[in-house]
């Protein structure tokens, strides 16, 4: 089985490196972007079990370790 | 005085805690690795100092807050045993929960490296009541990840119960309410962004961090 985790700053959480690309996405030419946010994608594998066995053991691990649940949020997706 | 300090891999401002720790106080200072089980025993202050540990890879203190040495630290912390998080320490004390808040990339997005002038806002504690009335001090900075935030209702609560122990003169990375140094409720947890370690003999452009230890010294 896969896990892929999406981590990304909250909503409202200043993101720096967001705003940098946008600026160099918008030097380019690129100019309607707006509100870029840069995350994080982590891919692993796990042991064989349910889908929601394996989504709620995802889920501790963001919580404990993945994200940082003051400022981030994450979405699994379990494959 | 009784002091450790806790080594990480990639921590490697750790000899300059020790040396810090043994010029201003005397101490008598251990090297703790990360993967200790065990504190040695009758501690009065751990040190967790700068540097990267585990190459600040995912997030700067995140997997050195799951060493096996901070169980221990958190049960000493729970005891009431002084502990100290300066810079990547302060960052792995917010990830490990010990303190609120989180560490964020410097507004600027630039690599901070320079001395800053701080208010010491709350001389009561354990860590400032040395300073006698000093206002100001003067520390270094040198890092990436230095820009505190927490939602309003912490910071709120942390400014309300005296829990803001030093702010920027001039906020140089965006830091929440200017704050550069926080205590636990408790306040016996400090976390701080500039180094007392980089600023304790005059040699080093200020003395300046030595209160600190000093304060510590005095009540034991």
């Amino acid at each position: 089985m896969k896990a892929v985790v999406h981590v990304f700053l909250k909503p409202g959480v200043l993101d720096v490196q967001g705003k940098a690309v946008e600026g160099a996405l918008h030097g380019h030419g690129w100019t309607d972007v707006g509100n870029v946010r840069v995350g994080k994608v982590i891919e692993f594998e796990l042991r064989d079990e349910t889908a929601t066995a394996a989504r709620s053991r995802v889920e501790e691990m963001c919580v404990r370790l993945l994200a940082n649940p003051v400022i981030e949020g994450w979405r699994v997706e379990i494959v | 005085m009784k002091a450790a300090v806790v080594v990480f891999p990639g921590s490697n401002c750790d000899r300059d805690c020790k040396v810090a720790l043994e010029r201003t106080t005397g101490a008598a200072v251990s090297m703790v690795w990360h993967m200790e089980t065990e504190l040695p025993a009758g501690l009065d202050l751990i040190v967790l100092p700068g540097g990267f540990a585990y190459g600040d890879y995912l997030r700067s203190g995140a997997m050195a807050a799951l060493s096996p040495v901070m169980t221990e630290v958190r049960a000493a912390a729970d005891r009431g045993v002084g502990v100290a998080g300066i810079c990547n320490g302060f960052q792995i004390l917010c990830e490990a929960g010990l303190l609120p808040g989180a560490m964020m990339r410097n507004v600027g997005l630039k690599y901070i490296c320079k001395p800053v002038e701080l208010e010491i806002v709350n001389q009561q504690t354990r860590f400032t009541a040395a300073y006698g009335g000093k206002r100001r001090a003067v520390m270094t900075l040198g890092n990436n990840d230095g820009n505190f935030f927490a939602d309003d209702a912490t910071l709120d609560q942390l400014e309300g119960e005296g829990q803001v122990v030093f702010r920027y003169v001039s906020n140089p990375n965006g830091s929440a309410r200017d704050i550069a140094g926080i205590i636990n409720s408790s306040g016996n947890v400090l976390g701080m962004m500039p180094h007392p370690d980089r600023a304790f003999e005059p040699e080093l452009g200020s003395a300046d961090g030595a209160m600190l230890f000093q304060s510590v010294l005095a009540s034991v």
